[in-house]
């Protein structure tokens, strides 16, 4: 078999591989929107679950999941960011601190969320007394976030050529002006679809809320914003289910009679939602690269 | 004779435990442009680099020796690096805009240190783009990215963000080898202008770059500096034999 045949085999298997794992997506995707898009609406989306009559909706799960992922990124994102600067801009790469810095990241990386939502239970929930509640909820999804949202920054920050670094401090810049000056606005753009990536994964966790933000949706009163009332949405030492771990709920012990139809319909927002957040992380950060590169 | 603005006296210089620079001597008079010449390796952009305490930046980097520029120690203790790179800026090979706006990159040295005057920035990056010879072609759309210029405009709009701080000294590291020959002329052109209002330091590869520019030439090789004479002597009789045979193409 001569040079040329063997590239073209290769190509043809290579194409394969690829269209079969979009294959698998296409096929996964289409099947959750296909079985849950019919069952969305207005109601769907507003209404509070019911447990055991038809016509419930996913109203409170869909706003504690997104309000959730915001206390969690409020949480993560300074962590992160601190922790991907000294990393990259300060740490030694030779010392042992930075060492151990990166080998806790790595494994706190690999921890089966489940573990980490166990961890939240024992330390969060029963130590320090917070109960189930978003509070415990956002820290094991900080833990679960850290991480990779580290990593991703980075990375981004890790992209921006050492040029850069040189010319900062050629025009008199200490470090940290550089830094704040000129690395972090050149890596905005990916820093925030590192962002917004790890928002789509995080609200779409589960195994390490059920433990910690607990199984229940109590009623909101959507017109009390006083954080200290119970029944305030913005409230965030009430318990709080969210919409991946309804999903989960309903699949392994729901009785209402239209369970298979609530099922297929939370999915279907759950996947819709982490895709805008895909999509919308590749468009904002052309968008910001745009508007850093040029000023008007 | 002429006060010196600059003056290097027994330069070491150590990479860790390696001596890259064997007791340098060297003194700049005000304004005119000194070509620094010699083969690969021979610790011109060591040396360069050393003026403006760009090695500050690295671990392991020792630097000996008397740096005077204008009567102070460079390297005494209480030296304000930010204040001494703004009067001693520097241009790299590589052009290296920021991922700004032509106008933001520009001013970028006047707003950091606290310039908010926008007539005041207007102006200034009106003239250090005239200085760097940029001007006319950017000046429509001073607002679109620096990245989007071709490497020679880049390159420019680096040395007018240069002399946006107004420096007295600008040290110029092969500010033309990654630029095609239109654009290095342009680089040239520019820099002869400035010749009467900066003193300059240039790095150079190029003997017709360096004969072309440069008033006084010196002549760096394996981290000694053989030679320093005006350009035109050492181009036409040099005294030493190792400058003869590297001008003449022999190595290097
Ligand atoms: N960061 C560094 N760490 C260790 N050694 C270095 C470092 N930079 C340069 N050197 C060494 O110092 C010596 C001088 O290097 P330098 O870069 O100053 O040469 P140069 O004359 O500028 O060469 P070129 O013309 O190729 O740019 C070389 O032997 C080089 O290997
Ligand atoms: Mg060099």
């Amino acid at each position: 078999m001569n040079a040329k045949n063997a590239d073209k085999i290769a190509t043809g298997v290579l194409y394969a591989i690829a269209g079969i794992v979009i294959l698998i997506l296409a096929a996964l995707l289409g099947y959750i929107l296909i079985q849950g898009v019919p069952h969305l609406s207005w109601h769907f989306l507003t209404a509070p679950a019911s447990a055991f009559t038809a016509g419930g909706g996913i109203g409170i799960q869909l706003f504690n999941s997104l309000y959730l992922l915001l206390i969690t990124m409020l949480l993560s994102f300074p962590i992160a960011l601190g922790a991907g600067i000294y990393l990259n801009e300060y740490a030694n790469p030779k010392s042992k601190i930075t060492g151990m810095v990166r080998m806790t990241i790595e494994i706190l990386s690999s921890l089966p969320s489940v573990v980490v939502g166990l961890f939240g239970f024992l330390l969060f929930v029963v130590q320090f007394n917070l109960g189930f509640s978003i509070l415990s909820g956002a820290i094991a999804l900080t833990f679960f976030n850290l991480p990779l949202l580290t990593r991703s920054i980075e990375d981004a920050l890790a992209t921006v050529p050492d040029l850069q670094r040189e010319a900062g401090s050629a025009l008199g810049l200490s470090r940290w002006e550089t830094v704040g000056h000129i690395i972090l606005p050149a890596a905005l753009p990916s820093i925030v679809t590192g962002v917004v990536l790890s928002a789509g994964r995080v609200f779409g966790e589960a195994a390490a809320l059920i433990y910690t933000a607990g199984q229940s949706a109590p009623a909101l009163n959507f017109g009390d914003w006083n954080p200290f009332n119970i029944s305030s949405p913005l409230n965030i030492m009430r318990p709080a289910e969210t919409l991946a771990v309804h999903i989960w709920k309903i699949n392994s012990e729901g009785i209402m009679p239209d369970a298979q139809e609530v099922s297929a319909g939370a999915s279907a927002v759950l996947i819709i939602v982490v895709l805008i957040f895909n999509f919308s992380a590749r468009y904002l950060s052309s968008y910001l690269y745009k508007r850093l590169t040029s000023t008007k | 004779m002429t006060e010196k603005i600059l003056t290097t006296e027994n330069v070491r210089l150590y990479y860790g435990d390696n001596e890259a620079l064997h007791g340098i001597n060297l003194d700049y008079d005000q304004y005119g442009i000194t070509a620094l010449i010699g083969p690969s390796g021979s610790g011109k952009s060591t040396y360069l680099r050393a003026l403006n305490r760009m090695h500050d930046l690295q671990d392991n980097v020792t630097v000996n020796g008397n740096f005077m520029f204008k009567g102070r120690d460079i390297y005494a203790p209480d030296t304000d690096t930010v204040a001494l790179r703004k009067e001693i800026g520097m241009v790299f090979q590589q052009p290296n805009p920021f991922p700004f706006s032509i106008y933001d990159n520009v001013a970028f040295g006047l707003r950091i240190s606290g310039e908010k005057n926008k007539s005041v920035l207007d102006e200034k990056v009106e003239t250090s783009l005239k200085q760097a010879a940029v001007w006319d072609e950017v000046k429509d759309d001073l607002h679109k990215s620096a990245l989007s210029l071709s490497g020679g405009q880049q390159q420019r709009v680096s040395i007018a963000r240069a002399l946006a701080t107004a420096p007295e000294i600008l040290l110029l590291d092969e500010p033309t080898a990654a630029l095609d020959p239109v654009s290095s002329h342009k680089v040239e052109n520019t820099l002869m202008a400035l010749r009467d209002q900066y003193t300059m330091i240039i790095v150079t590869h190029s003997m017709s770059q360096a004969s072309r520019l440069s008033d006084r030439t010196a002549f760096f090789m394996s981290g000694d500096l053989i030679e320093v004479d005006s350009t035109k002597q050492m181009f036409l009789n040099p005294t030493e034999q190792k400058t003869q045979d590297y001008i003449s193409g022999r190595f290097g």
